[in-house]
């Protein structure tokens, strides 16, 4: 039973990190390939939004990696490919977007809620009362605990 | 002290309804992404014309005047959807729509034309997505409205509907000078 349980876990767990590449589109240089590979996973798909257009099975986005591993056969350099999409795109596209006043809240939220939240289980944990003492049984409780042994 | 710990949540609770109602009660879907090429000038392209036809459609047909840019496909249901709102455009008010063919087979996009209506000044054949990733498109239909200069004024990534035509479309067609 456990084992079955940590088989579907495992299998679970690969298909998570599963890419949507067919063999047929991959590059013939294995160097290339892992270029296109790696930028494709900055890329978010537009279609599906939550997934790098490496993972995504949208047909879209296969025409997607289809570009991408065009450039780069065609010399393109990475900063180039991702400007392509950036310039058709925005900043939507960019799985890591820049820096700026309308992302300043996704960038922020995160270091600012841990720090806040830091701040607010340190007072938690100070003015939680040191145990209490349990009170020393009364006589007759004494009595009560003499007569069970 | 303490009743700050009370009033927090509540305050977080308001700012949250406020943050999510507001998109809701005005209509925004959150699936539309803006697109960067909205103000900018149309991709420059070339693109084959339908079997039959005589001329595909190129960037250079798409100067000098006001006109709709329609991304369209046989297989893609909300086209079917938006086709009798783009004949309204052309027939009603006269709008020259151009068509850009996504990833169709010929005969697909043949009969679908046939079926639904032909709307378009011009179509070209974009078998492989190329020019439609030049356009910013990220599916189908998508609606580009460009102005006399080749720029692109307006995009919708979303069928066009009767109420789009009133209340967007024809007021920016006249905002923008067309005839």
């Amino acid at each position: 039973m456990r084992s079955a349980l940590a088989l579907i876990f495992v299998a679970l767990s690969l298909a998570g990190s599963a890419i949507a590449v067919e063999p047929d589109e991959m590059l013939k240089d294995p160097a290339q390939e892992a270029r296109a590979e790696a930028l494709g996973r900055q890329l978010r798909c537009p279609v599906c939004k939550t997934e790098s257009i490496e993972e995504s099975d949208a047909d879209f986005t296969r025409d997607l990696r289809r570009v991408v591993r065009e450039q780069i056969a065609n010399g393109k350099t990475d900063r180039q490919v991702l400007d392509f999409m950036h310039d058709r795109y925005g900043d939507f596209i960019l799985l890591r977007p820049p820096f700026k006043p309308s992302t300043w809240a996704l960038w922020l939220a995160p270091p600012v809620l841990l720090v806040l939240g830091g701040i607010f289980a340190f007072f938690m944990t100070r003015r939680r009362p040191a145990a209490v003492e349990p009170a020393p049984l009364s006589p007759s409780e004494q009595a009560a605990v003499e007569a069970l042994k | 002290m303490r009743r700050l710990i009370f009033i927090t949540p509540i305050l977080v609770f308001v700012g949250l309804v406020v943050y999510f109602a507001t998109p809701l009660l005005r209509g925004t879907d959150p699936s539309l992404i803006p697109s960067p090429l909205v103000d900018k000038p149309i991709p420059t392209f070339e693109l084959p014309p339908l079997p039959g036809y005589q001329k595909g459609l190129s960037s250079a047909d798409l100067k000098g005047k006001v006109l709709i840019v329609n991304i369209f496909a046989s297989w893609c249901v909300p086209c079917r959807a938006e086709a009798p709102a783009l004949m309204t455009l052309a027939r009603e008010h006269h709008v020259p729509i151009y068509g850009i063919d996504q990833k169709d087979p010929p005969e697909d996009a043949l009969e679908y034309l046939k079926q639904l209506g032909d709307p378009y000044v011009a179509i070209g054949m974009d078998s492989d997505r190329h020019v439609s990733i030049d356009w910013g498109a990220y599916g189908a239909p998508e609606t580009f409205i460009v102005d006399a200069e080749g720029r692109i004024r307006f995009k919708q990534a979303a069928p066009i509907t009767q109420t789009d035509i009133r209340e967007t479309i024809l007021p920016l067609l006249k905002q923008l000078g067309a005839k």
